[in-house]
């Protein structure tokens, strides 16, 4: 890590850019699972039989997170290019967005493990 | 705090040979004092720049420790607790020699930003009345105290990535004009600006305003361009 690049903008951008590439990579694979239905029922309930393992439910979770911090910091992107003012308290914002994608995966593991 | 710094020095041109200096520490010291100490006591063939020493002219600008900054406004107590310095020249721009970059390349961009005023036609005789609380003169304020140092562009990775990126600095200084109602040439401006090293090569990356010593945000400049640029598309202007 470069010393100019340590700061929350930085490592918003960053982290923007790889939970997008994880959502580019896993649409294509989400895509072609909901593709076996083409083949009939069975073969999407046997993928579907699959999605009950612990590693799958692990791999959920990190898209889960990926999602959210991605909706999250992809907002934060839009408030900084189209309101008309400098962002202020940017290490504030980029915290607020990481907790909600936090809190949100949170959830969604309570659901899981309900 | 013991009793004297050690300074890691980037010489030459090309990056490769670094010396190393111990400096006295002294009560309030910047890191300009302890360069001026290096030429004058220890080695006199150490080239650096400086000129006002009071954050005026923004000529010796370096990387300290990683980070670009203004070395007569920063005092080593802040950057240097542990008593390391390294002293490296301002990244994206030629090195002349040790810590003196060349600057030239960094204003030729604001040239191609079209960063120079150029009344408009028909201004008329008399003074051009821009009401403070305008928002154009408001969005220009926010941008006009820029002193050309080269920090945010040194703090640039998109610069880093593309060198015919127009920067931080030129972009910002192309939003005050974009604001100036007596300015004749937005459309040439926006032009020059909307090109693909232009506003909307800017990843928002926020190092140039969390690097700017005087507190700018070339990202909302940046930001704004991008509006302007957009807004003129839609309008069938550009």
């Amino acid at each position: 890590m470069q010393a100019h690049r340590n700061h929350p903008g930085w490592w918003a951008a960053l982290v923007h850019r790889l939970s997008g590439l994880a959502l580019a990579v896993f649409l294509p694979l989400h895509f072609l699972a909901l593709g076996t239905a083409l083949t009939g029922a069975d073969a999407l309930d046997r993928f579907l039989d699959l999605t009950a393992s612990p590693l799958v439910k692990v791999a959920e979770t990190g898209i889960v997170l990926a999602l959210a911090l991605h909706l999250a910091l992809g907002l934060r992107v839009l408030h900084v290019e189209f309101l008309p003012r400098p962002e202020r308290r940017t290490r504030a914002f980029v915290a607020g967005c990481f907790g909600i994608s936090v809190a949100a995966t949170l959830l969604f593991l309570l659901n899981l493990t309900a | 705090m013991s009793a004297t710094l050690s300074v890691s020095v980037q010489r030459g041109t090309d990056g490769r040979r670094i010396d190393r200096f111990e400096v006295p520490r002294q009560p309030a010291q910047t890191v300009l004092d302890v360069v001026t100490w290096i030429q004058r006591e220890a080695d006199p063939t150490l080239a650096y720049r400086f000129a006002c020493r009071v954050g005026m002219c923004g000529s010796c600008a370096m990387t300290v420790n990683g980070k670009p900054r203004w070395t007569c406004r920063t005092r080593v107590e802040t950057v240097a607790p542990d008593g390391c310095l390294t002293l490296e020249p301002l990244r994206n721009m030629p090195v002349v020699k040790d810590l003196v970059v060349d600057m030239a390349p960094f204003f030729a961009k604001w040239t191609a930003a079209h960063g120079v005023f150029t009344p408009r036609e028909n201004l008329g005789a008399d003074f051009a009345v821009v009401p403070p609380s305008s928002p154009e003169r408001r969005a220009a304020d926010a941008a006009i105290e820029c002193i050309g140092c080269g920090v945010c562009y040194s703090a640039c990775d998109v610069v880093a990535w593309r060198s015919d990126y127009l920067g931080p600095a030129a972009l910002n200084r192309a939003w005050t004009l974009v604001n100036d109602v007596r300015d004749g040439h937005a459309r040439e401006r926006l032009v020059a600006v909307a090109g693909d090293a232009g506003c909307h090569a800017c990843h928002s990356h926020g190092s140039c305003t969390q690097h700017c010593p005087k507190s700018l945000s070339p990202t909302a400049s940046i930001a704004g361009l991008k509006r302007a640029v957009l807004r003129a598309t839609l309008r069938g202007e550009l």
